[in-house]
């Protein structure tokens, strides 16, 4: 069978310092062809040099048997590849027909949009492929997991013979996940080739057909995904052999550090009642949308619904901002790091810092030794990867950003670790990093309550789930009671 | 990862605007005799305290994501409620003058800080846009002017009062003094102090500062509150080197004063900048300004070549941004 797509020793280096070495791929029609490798493994570049977003050093790109170089992503769409990006970009205002096939929409005389067309053919677009989206909500309207699926269906407007999907389920919850994959299932039947990036590899044993290993810029190895298993592609992808994936050492005590009875929050959560233990992971698990996110804001007081107590260490706690929650020893990763968890255009030491400022400083002058002393040991207590802590935080990787992210909470010495979807986006050896860092966390006494769309995470770290549907509770199970299967049935 | 090198790139990147400088005055102490002169370099010096002062509190602003565009307004409500405590003239908008000089300094200064205040609760409470709010203020501010004044300029300042604007210490013009001692206490504010840092982050990332526990709200309202206040500062620099305050004072100084910060590299994305670049920018202009003087380029043309040099900073600013 002849390769769709066929790339061979595509090399690139970015003022002097290599990101791409050899990347070689060789993607088959319709197939699922899984791209893997940690952060910095040079997937993104391998990808934009594809798309024409770089231009490569070296190597040769053949699509179809025939040499191919694109100026840009659009140049690309219209010789068959479409990517959707990790980042979507869509335009809020405007309705999900326009963005789909926004310029080429279907015109009348005098350049007249023909909205009726326009509308009809999106909507046979996205019932082709079971979307339940209409064509003419706004996209400011959708949800995150719907402005996804908007994205795939303007790939597939182009009718694109090969389609790069870039972490299409990091914000998408189970069901909507799977949703995907049948989607991508219909894909491969009509023969399309589909580059599939994700750092689940839960995922990539689900659905794709071959995988391709990149580690340092170099190609590593390719092959079928039945002649493999979890194991050895980790292996493959961190370069050295890891004892197990979860770190997990903690014991909960009987001590309650966080007692919440009657709350209510955004999104309809209402008349929740937990115990937190200290030296405990709780897990917060449900599909998106069910309030899980939003308990955890109420929680650090980012929204105020009336009713409900909190205690922490028995007393009841006020918590009118996140300040009081900073004071009361909570701290919350939030679910988006560069939205709301770092200021990209600050240092890794700024950063580090940011929620730490009242005490680094006297009488507001800031204590600058002290400062690089602090972030000096979060640096190496994470292992935080940077040339150095004055360097801009935009330039570290996703997992080392999620570090730094963690690193700006612990410097607070919280009691309650609230973390919300932490390995988003992260590689497998930073993840491991941060689950570590969650067990030494909760082994020295700290509880933690932790938010996951992903099933094994919750398996491998929690030692109890509460299962959230529509803002519910809807059950409670301990560890040994936990299974996927469980899981997926109380939250659906 | 990038590796921080002391590449040509590098170097002009950070140090661009000194070197723009530097190139500026030799250029023009090559052409003009008269320009590296003490008088001279003075004259430069005291022209470019007013801009100085005001840029360094739209640095404040701006580095916040916000824009103040209310400061030359300021200037003028400043300039003449000050001197209508400082002037011997009866003109009767306060009885019993002259008053102390210090308590017109107190006035002068209340009311730039008011008008501060006021832009800055409608931006932080209220969140307005900041362009929206000042441009308000903008109007505001120069109506309130020609009601208190009745349009009229208010003359016959007492010599204590003109000393902020003509006196000198060490044959030093006081208004320079002014100048580098605001651009000392701003600099020291931005990076030793804790406000400092949560100006950074208010300005990098407003959600992130929120979730860290940072009071966004009165980080913002004092930042304009500072811009007022410098304002008020410079009106009395202003009147009080003319000798009498004007209504119409400080019209179109907003402007000079944000292209002294965009000059100067500071982002207005907010986040990213410095209070020296301010200062440097400051000087470009006013360097710029005397030296085409000193040229014989007429005024027009100088109106110009000063928007060719704003826009041409900033595109510096981008291509170097995105190198890669």
């Amino acid at each position: 069978m002849t390769p769709i797509l066929e790339v061979e020793g595509l090399a690139k280096s970015f003022s002097g310092v290599p990101a791409l070495i050899d990347g070689s791929f060789r993607l088959e029609a319709g197939s699922v062809h899984a791209l893997c490798g940690g952060n910095g493994a040079g997937k993104s570049t391998f990808l934009k040099i594809i798309m024409g977003l770089h231009h490569r050093d070296a190597g040769s790109v053949r699509l179809n048997g025939r040499e191919v170089s694109f100026a840009n992503p659009s140049d690309a769409l219209h010789n068959g590849i479409a990517i959707v990006e990790q980042e979507l970009s869509p335009v809020p205002a405007m309705s999900v027909a326009e963005n789909i096939y926004m310029g080429r929409e279907p015109l009348r005389s005098f350049g007249r949009i023909d909205f009726q067309m326009l509308n009809r053919q999106t909507q046979d677009l996205l019932d082709g492929f079971s979307f339940a989206i209409r064509a003419n909500d706004l996209m400011m309207d959708l949800t995150v997991a719907q402005t996804q699926l908007v994205e795939i269906a303007k790939a597939l407007s182009y009718d694109a013979e090969v389609i790069i999907l870039d972490e299409p389920t990091s914000a998408l919850g189970e069901a909507e996940a799977d949703h995907l994959f049948e989607a991508i299932a219909t894909l491969k039947a009509k023969g399309k080739g589909i580059i599939y990036v994700s750092h689940r590899l839960s995922e990539i044993f689900a659905i794709a057909d071959h995988y391709t290993v990149f580690r340092d810029g170099r190609f590593v190895q390719n092959g079928a995904i039945d002649a493999i298993d979890k194991e050895q592609l980790i292996q493959l992808i961190v370069g050295r052999p890891l004892s197990e994936e979860f770190i997990k050492e903690n014991t909960p005590s009987d001590k309650i550090a966080l007692r919440v009875h009657g709350l209510a929050a955004r999104r309809g959560v209402s008349d929740l009642s937990f115990d937190l233990h200290e030296g405990e992971i709780l897990g917060l698990y449900g599909l998106m949308g069910s309030g899980r996110t939003e308990v955890l804001e109420r929680l650090f007081g980012l929204s105020h619904e009336p009713g409900g107590r909190i205690e922490i260490n028995g007393s009841e706690a006020c918590i009118a901002g996140p300040k009081d929650a900073i004071a009361a020893g909570i701290a919350l990763v939030t679910e988006d790091r560069k939205q709301t968890g770092l200021v990209l255009s600050a240092s890794v030491r700024d950063n580090l810092c940011l929620s730490s400022l009242g005490a680094l400083s006297v009488a507001g002058y800031m204590r600058r030794n002290r400062e690089a002393e602090q972030a000096a040991n979060m640096t190496s207590l994470l292992k935080i990867k940077t040339a150095s802590d004055a360097l801009m935080v935009e330039n570290l990787s996703g997992g080392n950003q999620q570090k730094v992210v963690l690193g700006k909470w612990l410097m607070t010495a919280p009691k309650v670790l609230l973390l919300d979807e932490p390995t988003r986006g992260v590689d497998v050896g930073a993840k491991r990093e941060i689950y570590r860092v969650m067990s030494d966390f909760a082994r020295a006494g700290g509880a933690v309550i932790m938010v996951s769309s992903e099933t094994e995470e919750i398996l491998g770290m929690a030692d109890r789930v509460i299962v959230l549907r529509n803002g519910r509770n809807v059950g409670e199970l301990e560890r040994a009671a936990l299974s996927a299967e469980v899981l997926l049935h109380l939250a659906a | 990862m990038t590796t921080q090198s002391l590449t040509i790139g590098n170097i002009l990147q950070r140090y661009g605007i000194f070197i723009a400088l530097a190139v500026v005055c030799i250029v023009l102490a090559v052409i003009s005799q008269n320009f590296l002169s003490t008088r001279n370099i003075l004259n430069v010096l005291r022209q470019t305290s007013i801009n100085g002062i005001l840029a360094i509190g739209m640095t404040f602003v701006i580095l916040t994501r916000g824009i103040d565009l209310s400061v030359g307004s300021v200037v003028a409500f400043a300039g003449i409620v000050a001197a209508s405590f400082a002037t011997t003239a009866s003109t009767g908008m306060v009885a019993g003058g002259p008053y102390p000089t210090l308590l017109a300094i107190a006035v002068g200064l209340a009311v730039g800080m008011s008008c501060g205040a006021v832009s800055g609760l409608i931006v932080a409470r209220f969140q307005v846009p900041a362009f929206v709010a000042t441009l308000g203020m903008l109007s505001a501010a120069r109506g309130m002017t020609l009601i208190y004044s009745g349009g009229r300029p208010i003359p016959a300042l007492t010599e204590e009062f003109r000393w902020i604007g003509t006196g000198s210490i060490w044959g030093i013009p006081v208004p320079i003094f002014l100048l580098l001692g605001t651009f000392a206490v701003a600099h020291f504010v931005l990076t030793q102090t804790r406000f400092g840092r949560h100006i950074y982050a208010v300005g990098g990332n407003p959600h992130a500062a929120k979730v860290s526990g940072l009071p966004v709200k009165r980080i913002r309202f004092t930042v304009y509150v500072i811009a007022g206040a410098l304002a008020g500062l410079a009106g009395m620099i202003l009147s009080a080197r003319t000798g009498s305050a004007l209504p119409q004072a400080g019209i179109a100084y907003e402007l000079d004063a944000i292209a002294a910060v965009v000059i100067g590299g500071t982002s207005l994305a907010g986040g990213v900048g410095r209070v020296t670049g301010t200062l440097i920018g400051a000087l470009l202009i006013g360097v710029m300004n005397n030296g085409l003087d000193l040229m014989g380029v007429e005024s027009y043309y100088q109106q110009v070549i000063k928007g060719i040099l704003i826009v041409a900073a900033v595109m510096l600013d981008r291509s170097k941004n995105k190198q890669d």
